[in-house]
């Protein structure tokens, strides 16, 4: 986390202290050079200057995040939310109660197979495309670059709904494409065996944009005097993928994968619109389950499931910095 | 910190050359031009088949095998979404909720991200730890708490309600620190021994400098505020809240919509007003992703 978002220079923040100021200087000393110095003049602006974001940021993002945590740990069937504080704390039973219910250890499992299948398949179509995009062609990269970013900034809900027309089993496109080619399609979304690698193929399809956006503006950072030094001292164009573009591309890489990561565990928007989870559950994912506890006034389990998917982001994203870090 | 300085290193005038020269001397790989047109043709397939069944008439709907152009293409799909759906008031309300989000972010973000990158305080570092850190927090953790106080707040009946969460994201400070960081710090000295006053700085020097930012932040916020979903299906209470999102979804979900031309227009209209902000905007667009690697 820190190497990624920090750019703090060591010490900052911590000895901006006045040097001739004791440890033990009253308040109305201290009161007194906030107002006159430079620093005092300074600190007051960034005060000014935060405060709006700040208590925007407590009451919408800090308040919420420490109180669903606290109504995970108690029972708000009896309570009436209007007045949250009159609960009973139940520990972790509502935990207890989410890894005993069946259709929640289902629905992490379909959420596990979506992040373990479809986020290495995004990131490997993205990177794809970018090497291809790069080094491949030189006409119409702009075309190519535009046709492939299109689907992120659509629409989840538009997108679900189109696909969902595309894979009608009758008057779908898909199965008529594939009528001409002879094969009976399957009922796509209504076929347990097929709704999941339905929906991670649409993920990779939506998201691939963002990986060869991000992995092209790498690549066309890498020095063209190495690959020019790798190539004279014979390296083909694989090695020369692999041993000099791939190390430098490493930390795109990595804020790609936890990007998409964190999105990828939270996949709610396509089986909300396309197939309400179903059938027989094989689309239901962890959000959805919550957002059903939720809408059945089980205000403390959703809570429940939410911070079980917030240590599931943590935990992926701590793997991903460990597999994918730089090595130095 | 290594992919940002990566990203940003501009390669060097000789580099580009070398790599120029070198394009025109190879010519690319000819053959990649066909998998690549392919792969283009997958993407935007379902874009042609949106547009094409938004046009059609009823007939063609219902065929099988489906038509892919409209034997009498028709505009019916359109006036009926906006009369039997009341898209008209869904589109300002997406347009409101959206314009407000944008604004508020772009304020709230770079006043907070220019304090963060250039001011010096007691608490900086824990007040950007703390921002930072909820940047991992999934939506989910923070809407049922969120759903409970903006119905205590009697805003679930208004826009508002939709508005108020987004007006300040802990990403719009990350982006708007990352780049006033990489502004020389003599300026803002300069300023100061000109007697320029603290807040002044701000708002007459750092904010004309930050206009690149402010416009990949904007963008990307009236995207992402745009395409919301979750929020504005848990808090809208009634059709006049709806969003473009939420009224297209639970369209497709109602018994008497299985009318394809009606949600495939629906999905036009969703889409049209981001396809041209990203048109006109792709540039920014496009920087700001690849600097910041997020969306």
């Amino acid at each position: 986390m820190t190497s990624m978002f920090t750019k703090t220079p060591p010490g900052r923040g911590d000895t901006h202290e006045p040097s001739t100021a004791g440890p033990q200087r009253s308040a109305a000393r201290r009161l007194f050079a906030l107002r006159s110095t430079a620093r005092g003049r300074q600190a007051r602006a960034a005060w000014v200057l935060a405060a709006p974001f700040l208590a925007l940021f407590l009451a919408f993002m800090l308040l919420p995040v420490v109180w669903s945590l606290l109504m995970s740990l108690t029972d708000t069937q009896s309570a009436d939310l209007r007045t949250p504080l009159n609960v009973s704390f139940t520990g972790f039973d509502n935990y207890v109660r989410l890894f005993q219910d069946e259709q929640f250890v289902h629905a992490l499992r379909n959420t596990a197979v979506f992040v373990v299948v479809g986020l290495p398949l995004t990131l490997a179509a993205g990177l794809a495309a970018a090497v291809a995009l790069d080094r491949g062609i030189r006409r119409f990269r702009a075309v190519f670059r535009v046709g492939f970013y299109l689907p992120v900034i659509t629409s989840i809900v538009a997108i679900a709904v189109v696909w969902k027309t595309l894979l009608d089993p009758q008057a779908g496109l898909v199965n008529t494409v594939l009528g001409w080619f002879g094969i009976d399609g399957p009922a796509w979304l209504a076929d347990t065996r097929f709704a999941l690698p339905v929906m991670i193929l649409m993920a990779v399809w939506r998201n691939l944009g963002t990986v060869m956006i991000i992995m092209l503006a790498g690549l066309q950072s890498v020095p063209h005097s190495l690959m020019e030094a790798a190539e004279l001292d014979g390296a083909g164009a694989w090695q020369r993928f692999w041993r000099v573009s791939f190390p430098l591309l490493r930390p795109a890489l990595l804020l790609t994968a936890v990007t998409t990561g964190i999105g990828y565990l939270q996949f709610f928007d396509e089986p909300f619109v396309m197939t309400q989870g179903g059938p027989l559950d094989s689309t239901l994912s962890a959000t959805m389950y919550a957002y059903d506890q939720f809408g059945n006034g089980n205000y403390d389990v959703a809570s429940a499931a939410g911070y079980v998917i917030f240590v599931l982001i943590v935990a992926l994203t701590v793997l991903q910095f460990r597999v994918l870090r730089d090595k130095d | 910190m290594s992919t940002l300085s990566t990203l940003r290193t501009a390669p060097s005038d000789a580099d580009r050359a070398l790599r120029r020269r070198h394009i025109r001397q190879t010519w690319g790989q000819p053959w990649l031009y066909v998998p690549l047109a392919g792969a283009l043709l997958l993407m935007v397939a379902p874009f042609l088949w949106m547009l094409s069944g938004s046009f059609k008439p009823e007939a063609d709907i219902r065929a099988v095998p489906p038509v892919l152009i409209p034997t009498a293409p028709t505009t019916a799909n359109f006036h009926e979404l906006f009369s039997r759906l009341d898209f008209t008031s869904m589109f300002a309300n997406s347009v409101t909720v959206a314009l407000a989000v944008t604004a508020g972010n772009l304020i709230f973000c770079s006043m907070l991200g220019y304090a963060l990158a250039k001011l010096e305080f007691r608490g900086q570092r824990a007040v950007f730890m703390l921002v930072i850190g909820t940047l991992m927090v999934p939506g989910l953790v923070t809407f049922v708490p969120l759903y409970v106080l903006v119905a205590n707040m009697n805003l679930t009946g208004s826009l508002l309600g939709l508005i108020l969460p987004f007006l300040a994201t802990p990403f719009g400070v990350f982006l708007m620190r990352q780049f006033i960081s990489s502004l020389p710090d003599e300026l803002i000295d300069a300023a100061r021994v000109d007697g320029c006053r603290e807040l002044a700085i701000f708002w007459k020097i750092i904010l004309p400098l930050t206009k690149p930012a402010l416009a990949t932040l904007g963008i990307i916020t009236f995207l992402g505020s745009w395409n919301n979903f979750l929020w504005p299906l848990v808090v809208a209470q009634n059709e006049s809240q709806y969003t473009l999102p939420v009224g297209l979804a639970l369209a497709s979900g109602g018994q008497d919509f299985t009318r394809y031309g009606i949600l495939l227009a629906g999905s036009v209209v969703v889409l049209l007003p981001v396809m041209i902000v990203f048109l006109l905007f792709q540039r920014q667009f496009v920087a700001g992703i690849a600097t910041t690697g997020l969306k």
